[in-house]
């Protein structure tokens, strides 16, 4: 097995004269919490996207456990075991929280859930357990559309869990969550990652967030890789701090 | 739950005693159990996956047109048949006839969920509105294609194989064959949405975008609840053209201004995306359709146009669903009534 979990080579993408991502090389080791940064408008969404198979690349190569995946449609990505979070919170909003929970189990050729599989049993255990792994477990019953902002993020984070990925790519999972949530929320990140054992890649603009929780960071900017390396180095990147961390 | 077991006594009790009190009206009733499986069908990816196919009726004629030719080419040849027009006047035999009748019914509907799924990969890339009008186009297409078909007819259609039983029988022997079918479809479906499947269901009809993100296979769901309502709307077409003895394209097989909106409406009316809302708004909807063509025959249309206007513009979430937001405990649902939007205690 290779280190590397997640390959990208010279990835470019482009809508119409707008170069959102030029030459973008990185990799996501297992394992490991890698962090991408950058200014707004730089193209780390649409790296992302490249990467679920949203759109196709321009060019460039995007590799999964060695395998291409840059030709693959999304849903069959996300049955490789590569599943990820939306900026803008996205949630089956007419059904209960449960059943978002148990709806979102794998539906990986190697797992045990068929078309027409019960709604009892292990299944529901395991959906109850990790809503109260995300704190929601009071609230399992209610419509998720009527949820907070902040209980739909971690609902949706459940329902990541809930599929067993083997990595979970995040877009900005702290954005319109309050102080206290947000820290709930990091050791929760931190636990799926080293209790569930699933390698994470988080987009984050919160400064705080990423630079305790990444050990590797990539810095984008202009939809180019500015720089890249652990956090303490990127702090004191003249480059970095140049184009998004403010030089004051 | 609603009060389920009055529901099922109510409609059992009908089904099986309303041909034997009322016996004059006993093809009314016939035609009340199909409404209700056509409303029940739609519903499959109409309401529950957010999927308003208004071609579903192709099913229904596809099915009465291969039904239609297997019991007449196997005693007939087909072309010769219809050439004729009605001048072979074909005597069956007791076996004959109810040994084409079942084939015909099942071929029916297999052919129509084979014809599902393969149109079901075209239009499915379809989303919304445009899915409506794209099944929509794939009903008048099939219409048509019929309509050019020497062999089965043309536009002048098959007269059907006459059914061997005194006449009293013939309408009892046609009845238990439409309550037998919504019957099973109901059940069909109660069960595929007590399952997983149901869950994905809604799921697309939510957030297509994130189930897709999730792993689900929608277009496998979408083919699948589908293939389904294909299978009841061919085997209910077949027995529709045993009922109506005589098939053509344009009124009968595939009556898209009245059949084929009226499943739409029926659904609508009774609460989409739920499993009863479809069985009572078929049920009103067909005494509403009755009562105006007996007693107001010149007003029958405006009377439904406004009670479809109505339920669109003011009522659109129809009466199961209506009592679904007015009181949630009886359908176990929860809400957070106290009404502060809390802030997460995680």
């Amino acid at each position: 097995m290779s280190e590397n979990l997640i390959e990208i080579k010279n990835v470019s993408k482009s809508f119409g004269g707008v170069k959102a991502n030029v030459d973008i090389s990185m990799s996501v080791k297992r394992g490991a919490i890698t962090g991408i940064i950058g200014p707004n408008g730089c193209g780390k969404s649409t790296l992302f996207n490249s990467i679920v198979g949203y759109h196709p690349i321009d060019n460039g190569s995007i590799t999964f456990e060695g395998n291409e995946i840059s030709h693959l449609m999304v849903d069959e990505i996300a049955r490789l075991g590569m599943l990820r979070t939306f900026q803008q919170t996205r949630i089956y909003g007419e059904m209960n929280c449960v059943d978002n929970m148990q709806i979102s189990v794998s539906h990986r050729p190697d797992s045990k859930d068929s078309m027409f599989a019960s709604r009892k049993g292990e299944i529901r255990e395991r959906a109850e357990h990790l809503l109260e792994f995300v704190g929601l477990y009071s609230k399992r019953n209610l419509i998720s559309g009527d949820l907070s902002f902040g209980q739909q993020k971690l609902l949706e984070f459940a329902m990541a869990l809930m599929n067993e990925p083997k990595v979970l790519l995040l877009d900005e999972p702290t954005a319109g969550i309050n102080p206290t949530l947000i820290n709930g929320l990091i050791d929760r990140l931190r636990r799926a990652n080293e209790e569930l054992g699933i390698t994470l890649c988080v987009i984050e603009h919160n400064m705080r967030v990423i630079m305790n929780l990444a050990s590797h960071i990539y810095c984008l900017s202009n939809g180019k890789m500015l720089a890249n390396g652990e956090p303490e180095k990127l702090q004191n990147d003249p480059r970095v701090i140049d184009a998004y961390l403010g030089g004051h | 739950m609603m009060n389920e077991k009055l529901l099922y006594t109510g409609l059992g009790l009908l089904g099986v005693m309303g041909p034997v009190i009322f016996p004059e009206y006993t093809l009314q009733i016939a035609m009340l159990w199909m409404m209700v499986l056509m409303a029940s069908t739609w519903d499959i990816t109409g309401g529950q996956m957010g999927y308003n196919s208004l071609g579903n009726i192709t099913f229904f004629g596809v099915g009465m047109y291969v039904s239609a030719s297997i019991q007449v080419s196997m005693f007939y040849d087909l072309a010769q048949y219809t050439a004729s027009y009605g001048a072979i006047k074909p005597v069956f035999t007791e076996t004959q006839y109810f040994g084409g009748l079942i084939l015909g019914i099942l071929a029916a509907g297999f052919s129509c969920v084979i014809l599902s799924l393969i149109i079901g990969l075209a239009v499915f890339g379809l989303r919304g509105p445009y899915f409506a009008i794209g099944t929509l186009g794939v009903a008048v297409a099939a219409r048509e294609i019929v309509t050019t078909m020497e062999t089965v007819g043309g536009g002048a259609g098959i007269s059907m194989p006459f059914l061997p039983l005194p006449i009293e029988q013939r309408s009892l022997f046609f009845y238990c064959l439409c309550f037998a079918l919504a019957v099973a479809a109901h059940f069909t479906i109660r069960w595929m949405f007590s399952t997983q499947f149901g869950l994905a269901a809604n799921a697309i009809r939510d957030d297509e975008d994130k189930a897709e993100a999730m792993g689900i296979p929608t277009l496998r769901y979408k083919q699948v609840g589908w293939a389904v309502a294909a299978f009841y709307m061919g085997c209910i077409g077949a027995v529709f053209g045993n009922i109506s003895g005589y098939i053509e394209p344009q009124n009968i097989a595939f009556p898209l201004p009245t059949f084929g909106i009226f499943m739409v409406a029926m659904a609508l009316l009774g609460g989409k995306g739920t499993l009863w809302g479809p069985v009572i708004g078929a049920i009103l909807f067909h005494i509403v359709k009755e009562t105006t063509w007996t007693y107001l025959l010149d007003w029958q249309y405006i009377v439904l146009g406004i009670v479809l206007i109505v339920n669109i513009v003011f009522f659109q979430q129809g009466i199961v669903g209506w009592l679904k937001t007015k009181y949630p405990e009886k359908f176990g649902i929860l809400v957070d009534r106290s009404g502060n939007v809390s802030r997460g205690d995680a």
